[in-house]
């Protein structure tokens, strides 16, 4: 730079095209310094890793690292191994359940915390808490509380004269189980991202359905909904994927895929094949299926609402 | 209703107590108490002696510190606290460093290529670790990273999110910054580092209380690559700890009570960072 200044012999000279070529130049290594790391370690350990997961698909692979190819093999048995439809069959009964409820319960909860009432700070922290606890310490107080007989919940039932109900041991009632700790645990995070969605929504618009006479009701229906709809879009891609790929921690502290492999969602069946029976190759050839599933549906998703942009906001 | 209170997003004032409120109010509270009961119910057994910890009573009849003296002596509990701490807090740091450069470099440095890179590490935001989990093990296994800090740390720095909001935030920033600097002859690391940095620092501090408590929380993947029980840490140690003591919930509680304790003090300091980096993130 002080080459360039002597060079076109000003003071302020403007910048001659030594001078720019050279800032550019200086620019594009900075530029190279500056994202090294993030983009070496998010080539190692993020998109190496994806491209190896579809590879390993195709590969049987032991639990002593032996590899050998094995064509389409892993996927073919996918198609014939009823344990595997079993976990798929669990996780779509998860998925359309959970994510209705989160849906609603966000949204109900956040349309209460956005009340101007007394104590609202006090009731938004508590219902967002259980959101930052780890899934190990979720897992551990809700067996406590569902413990069969001795936890407090079988007590409460047994005075109100129920009793012999196993919340985690009847295959029946498992995944009911897990469905409402997990609403539990998330309902606090949609709350915050529609709250957030119903802030974006301008007063005026209430104002003028109130002085027209519409009723909570109408506002709701006819205001509320359709100016949230980008919010919705969200709330329903994330929540799918979430619930499909999360939620690992949990079961295997909670339940570990029982009783009776009633809980044995898909990501817990990959974990399990993988790491405790040590068919990597089979693992993630489910695996890459179910990226394959997800990025289709997020794909969808933005065909769909054009990117998650409607009409009004252009 | 008043402009001002109409325009306003902090809700001040209008919070009176008519009867709509009043029910409000009493719907929310029980909401909320029945939300926190289950946290509440782990502390009150987490004091309360082996003999009364499956009590329906809230209130520890005699309340006792031993769980917790319990907990520390009977198993190495001081390591896995320490161990989670340098893992969640090496993370965090390295994370914050890296995203900050490469968002800087992404928002403001012109160089060829530029888009393309930035659509190629935001596409990565769609691969969720569960799934790479297993050939993230294999390169882990390559690389000698199994049972060691590094193999804890290193896989769980890179992740697109932060340097998605990063870059989002530095675009905002204007230019005229950088401009005298650089008529000064400043470098941009210079620039980064004395200019930059300072500058984002409330969504740094945003996205370290997010990173911390997303490594503190990690469960499975410590699970899967150690097995050294010097490298355990702290959510692991309690999950094993309640296979050992089964039964014995008064002591499984103060351990899962102390693991809890670190999450629930950065909520309660860092409540409006957590709420404000979920709601930017919900906005692309």
């Amino acid at each position: 730079m002080t080459l360039a200044l002597s060079r076109t012999a000003g003071r302020r000279a403007p910048a001659a095209p030594a001078t720019k070529a050279q800032a550019l130049r200086s620019q594009r290594r900075a530029a190279f310094w500056f994202l090294l790391p993030d983009t070496l370690g998010l080539l190692v350990f993020v998109a190496i890793p994806m491209l190896l997961s579809v590879l390993l698909g195709f590969f049987a692979v032991d639990g002593f690292g032996n590899i050998s190819f094995a064509g389409v093999d892993n996927y073919v048995r996918m198609g014939s191994d009823p344990q595997f439809w079993r976990s798929v069959q669990i996780t779509l009964t998860y998925l359309v359940v959970l994510v209705p409820l989160l849906y609603v319960v966000g949204l109900a909860l956040a349309l209460l915390v956005q009340q101007r009432i007394p104590l609202v700070g006090l009731i938004r922290s508590m219902l967002f808490v259980p959101y930052v606890i780890s899934l190990v310490v979720v897992a551990l107080v809700w067996e406590f509380i569902l413990g069969e007989r001795t936890g407090v919940l079988a007590q409460l039932l047994a005075a109100l004269g129920i009793e012999g109900v196993s919340f985690l041991g009847d295959p029946t009632l498992a995944l009911g189980t897990v469905i409402v700790v997990t609403l539990w645990f998330q309902m606090g995070y949609y709350m915050i991202i529609f709250l957030a969605g119903l802030q974006d929504i301008p007063g005026e618009y209430y104002e003028a359905a109130r002085i027209d006479g519409a009723s909570a009701w109408q506002r709701l229906l006819l205001i509320t909904m359709p100016l949230l709809r980008p919010t919705s879009f969200f709330v329903i891609v994330t929540a799918t994927v979430s619930v499909i790929t999360g939620g690992l921690d949990l079961i295997f502290v909670l339940t570990g895929g029982g009783p009776a492999g009633s809980t044995s969602l898909l990501i817990y069946f990959v974990y399990e094949q993988a790491f405790l029976f040590g068919d990597l190759g089979y693992a993630a050839a489910i695996g890459s299926v179910l990226t394959l599933v997800l990025l289709a549906w997020t794909g969808l998703m933005f065909a769909v609402t054009r990117g998650g942009r409607f009409d009004h906001d252009s | 209703m008043t402009a001002d209170t109409a325009t306003t997003t902090r809700y001040r004032g209008e919070r009176r107590w008519t009867p709509r409120n009043v029910l409000l109010v009493v719907v929310g509270l029980l909401v909320g108490a029945l939300t926190v009961f289950p946290l509440v119910w782990m502390l009150s057994g987490a004091f309360k002696t082996v003999d009364e910890v499956n009590d329906p009573a809230l209130i520890p009849a005699s309340p006792t510190w031993e769980n917790f003296t319990y907990v520390f002596t009977q198993v190495p509990f001081a390591r896995y606290l320490l161990n989670s701490l340098l893992v969640a807090g090496a993370v965090t740091l390295i994370a914050l460093w890296f995203h900050s450069m490469a968002a800087y470099a992404l928002a403001r440095l012109q160089f060829p290529g530029r888009e393309k890179l930035f659509a190629a590490i935001f596409a990565t935001l769609l691969v969720s670790l569960p799934v790479v989990m297993i050939p993230t093990f294999l390169v882990i296994r390559t690389l000698g990273l199994l049972d060691s800090y590094a193999g804890l740390i290193v896989p769980a720095i890179f992740n697109a999110f932060g340097i998605f909001l990063l870059r989002q935030f530095y675009i905002s920033l204007p230019p005229e910054l950088e401009e005298a600097a650089l008529v000064d002859g400043a470098s941009y690391w210079r620039i980064y580092r004395s200019i930059i940095v300072p500058l984002s620092r409330p969504i740094l501090a945003a996205l370290a209380v997010f990173f911390f408590l997303a490594n503190w929380n990690a469960f499975v993947w410590p699970l899967t690559i150690t097995s050294d029980p010097d490298l355990r840490v702290v959510q692991l140690g309690i999950a094993l700890f309640q296979q050992q003591y089964a039964s014995d919930w008064n002591y499984v509680l103060a351990a899962s009570t102390v693991a809890a304790l670190p999450t629930l003090l950065v909520f309660f300091f860092f409540q409006r960072q957590i709420v404000e980096s979920i709601k930017s993130a919900g906005f692309k």
